[in-house]
């Protein structure tokens, strides 16, 4: 069976959820190899062998991450080389993508970004225009490099063996041309993160303040990521990196639910493919309605608390 | 030191936006076309380091007869001249097919670093910078919220999913910026004046130096198949909060098997 290279996400040593999605999507195609950059490996083989790796290829060293991104890239250009897989599959991350491109254009292949289905014949699935329309791509030159959505495949478990086999390549100058020299971490607390969470809770212009204890609170009853509008950014009222939408970032969860966010077009551009959609909102004429699966017309400020305490008492 | 900013017109999300039924591609004619709104936030970025370091900003646009007006935005925010790369045989160019004919185009301008937004509102792929710097051979400084240039050598704040990595390279490099970067400036009245005369250089495949079997849809290595208009989301239900409303949510989460 050909192999599907996957480039694996991990935190510290733990797989992230979008890896063992990425996996299950890799069997559709043929047989998953993960690829593991950085240390760590150890701690998350298991994860890798739970979800169908049959190999994990692992290129542990600092200097394919204390450079951005032509690193990798050039370490995928090489295994896609040696191994002529039938696919590589990255998640769909800022980063992952521009890996994907670099090794793409090294390997005269062509790369899908966003893809939110694929067939075991690669045909990839997308949604555009903010979810107005589905198309279908297929990548006709090279191996097709395919970035993967979040929550576009629902992770199933299939034993295989990930054996380890280490990997290096000898990096070129340009590949070290930019250096990370320092990295900073933002507090984000212990919530899951946002492009990658199965429960989204996001705070709109009514939320009324900087206080978003009411948005926060209800998100970890749920154990949800938060999000927020550009109207709640803007106005300084959250950090930047929550914002959902065309100029934010795109989320796709199983449940989203918005409180006072009217849904204009820019901001269902990031949430409209999620799969449940819950709001919350004082205006009946909102456009957010339009597209929710369940609506309460009412203040967030007494639905939202009531909601929390439900689920709570439910959980 | 002097600076490209690339700028692309796209069209107007507010408005219905269609694809060509015939080939797939993306109906730019048939739309309302505006420039990117990342693309004003490289321009400003570009203005800014301009002030600071002096030189030139040079716009580079590849894009249909339309885009002369994002390139007018452009020069009429600051920009000094402008390059317009147009040739019919572009249609249909995917994201890596764009940034090979961006590079070529690239080569008949001299930079010290070229500015663009992170992502485009139409195709939304996000990898014209790290594609633009692999065929250019320079360091990739992308998703850049802060950008400090000295001595020859840029830093910036990288955004990633946990904060932000300080990333450094010297010049030349590639830089792509996200919104919370800066504010762009509204354009003058007097500077819309003087933008009709400041020069646009028109350029063609075999000007640009770029290989017409390299481009287009013809040449692309991806194809769209098919497309259609995504099924409507059934009608949800809509209930005015009679005190209950939270408990109506967290039944219909029940029911779905949320909680
Ligand atoms: C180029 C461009 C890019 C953009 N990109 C993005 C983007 O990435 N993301 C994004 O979100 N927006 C984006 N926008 C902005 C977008 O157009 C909207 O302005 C924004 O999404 C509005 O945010 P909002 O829904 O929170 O605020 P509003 O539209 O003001 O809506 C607030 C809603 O809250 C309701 N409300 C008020 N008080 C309460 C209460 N107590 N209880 C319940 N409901 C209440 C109101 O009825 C209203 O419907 C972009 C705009 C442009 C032009
Ligand atoms: N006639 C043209 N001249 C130059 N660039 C074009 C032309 N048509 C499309 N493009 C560009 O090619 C890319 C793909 O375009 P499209 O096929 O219209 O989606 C986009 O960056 C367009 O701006």
């Amino acid at each position: 069976m050909a192999e599907v290279l996957v480039l694996v996400d991990h935190v510290d040593g733990e797989v992230k959820k979008v890896t063992q999605e990425l996996l299950t999507a890799a069997r559709r195609i043929g047989e998953p190899s993960a690829v593991w950059v950085g240390g760590g490996s150890a701690n998350g083989r298991a994860t890798l062998a739970e979800y169908g790796a049959a190999k994990v290829y692992v290129a542990d060293g600092s200097e394919y991450t204390d450079h951005v991104v032509a690193p990798q890239a050039e370490l995928l250009a090489t295994l896609v080389q040696d191994h002529a897989p039938a696919a590589v599959l990255v998640s769909a991350t800022a980063q992952n993508k521009e890996v994907a491109a670099r090794a793409a254009i090294k390997t005269d292949s062509g790369i899908l970004t966003d893809v939110v289905d694929v067939t075991g014949e690669l045909v990839a699935e997308h949604s555009i225009f903010g979810g107005a329309m589905v198309t279908h791509a297929k990548v006709r030159k090279g191996t097709p490099f395919l970035a993967v959505r979040p929550n576009a495949v629902p992770a199933e478990p299939s034993p295989a063996d990930a054996a380890e086999e280490a990997v290096s390549v000898e990096l070129s100058d340009a590949a070290r041309s930019a250096t990370v020299t320092e990295r900073v971490v933002e507090e984000r607390g212990e919530r899951p993160e946002l492009t990658e969470a199965a429960i989204v809770v996001s705070g709109g212009r009514g939320v009324g303040s900087d206080d978003f204890t009411v948005v926060e609170q209800l998100a970890d009853s749920l154990g949800a990521a938060v999000g927020a509008s550009r109207a709640a950014t803007d106005a300084g009222w959250y950090p930047h990196q929550f914002q959902v939408g065309q100029t934010g970032k795109t989320v796709s969860p199983n449940l989203y639910i918005a409180l006072g966010i009217s849904g204009a077009i820019q901001h269902r551009a990031g949430m409209q493919t999620s799969k449940n959609i819950v709001a919350v909102n004082k205006d009946p004429e909102a456009p957010i309605h339009e597209i929710s699966d369940f609506s309460v017309l009412g203040d967030l400020h007494t639905v939202a608390p009531q909601l929390t305490e439900e689920v709570k008492k439910r959980s | 030191m002097n600076i490209v900013v690339l700028v692309k017109q796209v069209p107007d999300t507010a408005t219905e936006r269609k694809l060509n039924p015939a080939d797939h591609t993306l109906d730019r004619a048939g739309s309302d076309g505006v420039i990117n709104e990342l693309c004003e936030y490289a321009i400003e970025e570009a203005l800014l380091q301009r002030e600071k370091h002096g030189g030139e900003v040079t716009v580079v646009s590849m894009g249909p007869d339309q885009a002369t007006d994002s390139i007018r935005k452009a020069l009429s925010m600051g920009a000094d001249k402008a390059v317009h790369l147009n040739d019919e045989a572009l249609h249909g160019s995917d994201a890596l097919q764009t940034a090979y004919a961006l590079a070529q185009t690239l080569s008949t301008v001299s930079y010290d670093l070229v500015i663009l937004g992170s992502e485009s509102t139409d195709a939304r792929t996000g990898v014209l910078g790290a594609a633009l710097a692999e065929y250019l051979g320079v360091p990739q400084l992308t998703q850049a919220s802060k950008v400090d240039i000295e001595d020859g050598t840029a830093t910036i704040r990288r955004t990633t999913d946990y904060g932000y990595d300080v990333v450094t390279a010297s010049l030349p490099a590639v830089v792509s910026v996200v919104e919370k970067i800066n504010e762009p400036r509204y354009p003058s009245f007097k500077l819309i004046m003087q933008a009709k005369k400041k020069p646009v250089e028109k350029l063609d495949l075999a000007a640009a130096g770029i290989s017409a079997e390299k481009v287009g849809l013809a040449n692309a290595a991806t194809e769209v198949t098919d497309a259609a208009p995504a099924p409507p989301r059934a009608a949800g239900t809509v209930v005015k909060d009679e005190g209950d409303g939270g408990v109506k949510i967290a039944e219909f989460l029940a029911e779905k098997k949320f909680v």
